[in-house]
C-alpha cells in the first residue's frame, strides 16, 4: 500500500508538471500481482517423467513446457525412464527425495506409480499426470480420453461400412497398456449399438508396425472385403496402412488410427490416403494446457493434493479436408525453436 | 537292432507338416496361393536374419547385437534423406557404419577373446545407444517421400511373388553359396566343430571370426533395409523387442546347435517355416495373443523335449561349449 501511495503522490506531482512538459505525464502504473507471480516461478524446478523420450509425443510435451516455462527461470530436470516401469519407479522415488517443485508423470501403467505419487503430493511436490492417469488422481490430469478417442474411430470405421460388409478388424497396441485397453472399451462401446457390424479380427500389435503390417496382411487375404480397420496408434499402423496399400485397398478399406499429430506420422499420412482418419490429441495443445496448470498451481500456493481436477483434451479428428490446413498438426523441429 | 533316430531337423519338420496339415483340413483360407505368399512376406524379414544369426552360431558363437544391425544403419539411411542427403550417400554410410561395427565384434571375440554372447549384447547397446543419442531424431524413423522407388525393396511383387520373399530367397543362396561352395564357409564349419583342431590345421581362425561378424551384421543391415521399406519406417525401438529371441528360436528350431559346426541354410528355412505357419494360423483363427504365446510355448517345448528324448545326451555326443 504504501509503494501506491508514493505512486499516488508522484502522479499528482507529474499532472502538475505536466502543464509544462505533457511526455512526463505518461508514466506507467505497476501491476500488483505479476511480481508475486514471477517470484513464485523463478527458480523452481519442474521433473519430467515420461515413460520413454524420442518419440514425437514425449518429445513435443517436453518441447511445449520448456517454452511456456523456461523464460520464467523454471529450471528443468527429465528422468528417462526408456520403456523400463521399474527405472520409472526409482526416477520417481529419488525425486520425491529431491523435492521438485512440481513433477510431470507419464504413466506407463495403471497401478505402478499410484502410490508414489500419492506419497509425492504429501511431501508437498504438486504432480501433472499426461496422457495416462494412474489410480491415484493427483493435482492434475491432462491427457486424452482413450474411451473417446475408440469410440469415435469406431464410429467413423462404421460409417465408412455403411452398405458395405460390415466387417472390420482391429489392431490393438500391447495387452498390458491401458491406454489400449481404454480404446478397446470405447470401440465395444460403439459396437454394442452396431450389432451388424462383424469383427473378424481383434488382435495386439505390440505397438509394433512389422506386426501390425503381418495381422493386416493375413486378415485381408481371408477378408478381401474388409470394410474398416480401427488401429490405436498411428506410430503402428503405418504398418497397417502399408498392407492395405500393397493389397490394392486403399480408399476400400477405412483405416482409422490415432496419435499426437505430429505432421510426417499424422497429416502427410492422412494426404498421402494411408490413414482415413487419425483422431489427434494434439500434443502442443496438451503441453501449453499443462504449462498453464503449473503456473496456476505455483502461483496460488495450494497445498498439493488439496484441489483435484483433470483437462481431458479436445480431440482434432485429421481427415482428408484438414490435412492441409496448418494448425491441424505440428512439427517438432518448429516447437523447438 | 537298429533304432530309427531323428535329429531335430527332421523332427520339426514333422511338426511343420503336421500343423500345415492340420491347418489345410480344418482352416478355411488356409490352403489358398495367396495365403502362402502372405505367409512367406511375413516370416522373410525373421528368415533373413535368422540365416545372418546361422552363421556366427554355426562358427560356435552368437551375435545378439544383430537387431541392432538391422535397426541403427537403415534408420540412418532413413534419417540422412530426411535431412536431405542423397539415397546413394546414405546407403554407403549405413554400409560403412555396419562393416566398422562387424569389425568391432568381430575384433572383440577373435582378438580379444571376449565371450560372443558378452561382447555383442554389449556392442549391441552400444550401437543402439549412439542411434538414439546422437542419429536419430525420433524413435520411428519416417520414410521421406525422396526415397520413393526404394520401397520396392520391401513392397509389391516381382512374377506375383512378393519382393520380400525374393529377398530371403536371394538371401538363401548367397548364404548357401557362402558356407557350402567357398573356402572361407568350410573354414567357418572347422572352427565351429572344434576350433583348436581348426587353428592346430592352419586355418586362420581369427580372420575368419572376424569376417563371420562383419557379414552377420551386413546381413542384418539388409534385413533391416528391407524390414523399413515394408512398412514404410524404421521403428528403431525394435531393439528394446524380444525379436532377437525368434531369430535365436528360427535358428535353433531349426537344428542348427548352439554348439556349432552342425547345420545349414535348409534348417533356417525350416525353422522360419514353422513359425511362420504358426503364426499365420493363428492369426486367421483370432487365437487371443496371450493364447497364442501359449500355444507356441507348447509346441517349442514339444519339439525339444522330444529331441532330447531320442536323442539323449551324454558324454559322447555332447561337445564342448554346448549350451
Amino acid at each position: 500500500m504504501k509503494h501506491f501511495g508514493a505512486t499516488k503522490t508522484l502522479a499528482a506531482a507529474l499532472s502538475l508538471a505536466a502543464m509544462t512538459a505533457p511526455a512526463l505525464a505518461q508514466q506507467g502504473l505497476d501491476e500488483p500481482f505479476q511480481k508475486p507471480f514471477k517470484d513464485a516461478l523463478a527458480g523452481k524446478t519442474v521433473a519430467y517423467v515420461p515413460v520413454a523420450m524420442n518419440f514425437d509425443l514425449t518429445e513435443g510435451w517436453y518441447a511445449g513446457l520448456k517454452k511456456e516455462l523456461e523464460p520464467f527461470g523454471v529450471k528443468f530436470v527429465i528422468r528417462d525412464a526408456n520403456w523400463n516401469t521399474n527405472a520409472g519407479a526409482q526416477a520417481v522415488t529419488s525425486l520425491i527425495s529431491e523435492k521438485p517443485a512440481v513433477m510431470v508423470v507419464h504413466n506407463p501403467d495403471v497401478q505402478t506409480y499410484a502410490k508414489l505419487l500419492q506419497r509425492a503430493e504429501n511431501e508437498g511436490i504438486y504432480v501433472i499426470q499426461i496422457n495416462m492417469g494412474s489410480a491415484y488422481r493427483s493435482s492434475a490430469f491432462v491427457g486424452a480420453n482413450w474411451v473417446e478417442i475408440g469410440e469415435r474411430q469406431t464410429e467413423g470405421v462404421v460409417k465408412a461400412c455403411e452398405g458395405k460388409s460390415n466387417k472390420i478388424a482391429i489392431i490393438q497396441g500391447a495387452l498390458s497398456a491401458a491406454a489400449s485397453a481404454y480404446t478397446l472399451k470405447g470401440v465395444e462401446n460403439v459396437l454394442a449399438k452396431h450389432p451388424e457390424i462383424k469383427v473378424v479380427s481383434s488382435q495386439a500389435a505390440d505397438w509394433d508396425a512389422a506386426k501390425a503390417k503381418a495381422i493386416t496382411q493375413t486378415v485381408l487375404k481371408q477378408n478381401p472385403d474388409l470394410c474398416g480397420i480401427v488401429g490405436f496408434w498411428d506410430g503402428m499402423d503405418i504398418g497397417t496402412a502399408a498392407a492395405v496399400k500393397e493389397a490394392g485397398l486403399t480408399g476400400k478399406v477405412f483405416v482409422a488410427t490415432s496419435g499426437g499429430g505430429e505432421r510426417k506420422g499424422a497429416c502427410e499420412l492422412v494426404k498421402s490416403g494411408a490413414f482415413d482418419l487419425n483422431m489427434s490429441y494434439d500434443v502442443p495443445t496438451q503441453a501449453a494446457q499443462m504449462a498453464g496448470t503449473i503456473k496456476w498451481l505455483l502461483s496460488s500456493g495450494v497445498k498439493p493434493g488439496s484441489v483435484k481436477g483433470s483437462e481431458y483434451t479436445t480431440l482434432i479428428p485429421i481427415t482428408k479436408e484438414n490435412a492441409d490446413s496448418q494448425m491441424a498438426c505440428w512439427n517438432l523441429s518448429d516447437l523447438k525453436k | 537292432m537298429k533304432r530309427i533316430r531323428f535329429n531335430q531337423q527332421e523332427i520339426v519338420f514333422a511338426v511343420f507338416a503336421l500343423l500345415f496339415l492340420l491347418f489345410s483340413i480344418f482352416l478355411r483360407g488356409f490352403l489358398t496361393p495367396e495365403n502362402m505368399l502372405t505367409l512367406l512376406q511375413n516370416v522373410s524379414v525373421l528368415g533373413i536374419l535368422g540365416l545372418a544369426m546361422a552363421i556366427v552360431v554355426i562358427g560356435r558363437g552368437i551375435d545378439i547385437s544383430l537387431i541392432a544391425a538391422l535397426a541403427v544403419p537403415p534408420g540412418l539411411v532413413l534419417q540422412m534423406v530426411q535431412n536431405g542427403h542423397s539415397l546413394p550417400a546414405s546407403l554407403l554410410t549405413a554400409a560403412l557404419l555396419t562393416i566398422a561395427f562387424g569389425l568391432v565384434n568381430g575384433w572383440l571375440i577373435a582378438y580379444a577373446e571376449v565371450p560372443s554372447l558378452f561382447a555383442t549384447l554389449a556392442t549391441g547397446l552400444l550401437l543402439a545407444g549412439l542411434g538414439q543419442a546422437a542419429l536419430f531424431q525420433l524413435d520411428v524413423v519416417q520414410w521421406s517421400p525422396r526415397m520413393d522407388g526404394f520401397e520396392k525393396l520391401g513392397q509389391g511383387s516381382i512374377l506375383g511373388i512378393p519382393t520380400s520373399i525374393w529377398m530371403f530367397a536371394i538371401a538363401c543362396i548367397v548364404v548357401a553359396f557362402l558356407l557350402r561352395r567357398t573356402r572361407w564357409g568350410a573354414y567357418i564349419y572347422a572352427i565351429g566343430d572344434n576350433p583348436y583342431a581348426a587353428r592346430v590345421t592352419g586355418i586362420p581362425s581369427r580372420p575368419i571370426i572376424v569376417l563371420q561378424y562383419v557379414i552377420t551384421a551386413l546381413i542384418g543391415c539388409f534385413a533391416g533395409l528391407v524390414m523399413a521399406a515394408s512398412v514404410n519406417s524404421m521403428p528403431t525401438r525394435i531393439f528394446n523387442s524380444t525379436l532377437i529371441y525368434d531369430v535365436i528360436l528360427v535358428v535353433v528350431l531349426g537344428g542348427i546347435g548352439l554348439s556349432g559346426g552342425r547345420g545349414g541354410v535348409l534348417n533356417v528355412v525350416i525353422g522360419t517355416l514353422v513359425i511362420g505357419t504358426m503364426l499365420n494360423g493363428m492369426t486367421i483363427m483370432d487365437i487371443s495373443y496371450a493364447g497364442q504365446n501359449l500355444i507356441k510355448g507348447v509346441v517349442l517345448l514339444l519339439a525339444v523335449i522330444t529331441d532330447s528324448f531320442l536323442n539323449p545326451r551324454n558324454e559322447e555326443t555332447a561337445q564342448q561349449g554346448d549350451i
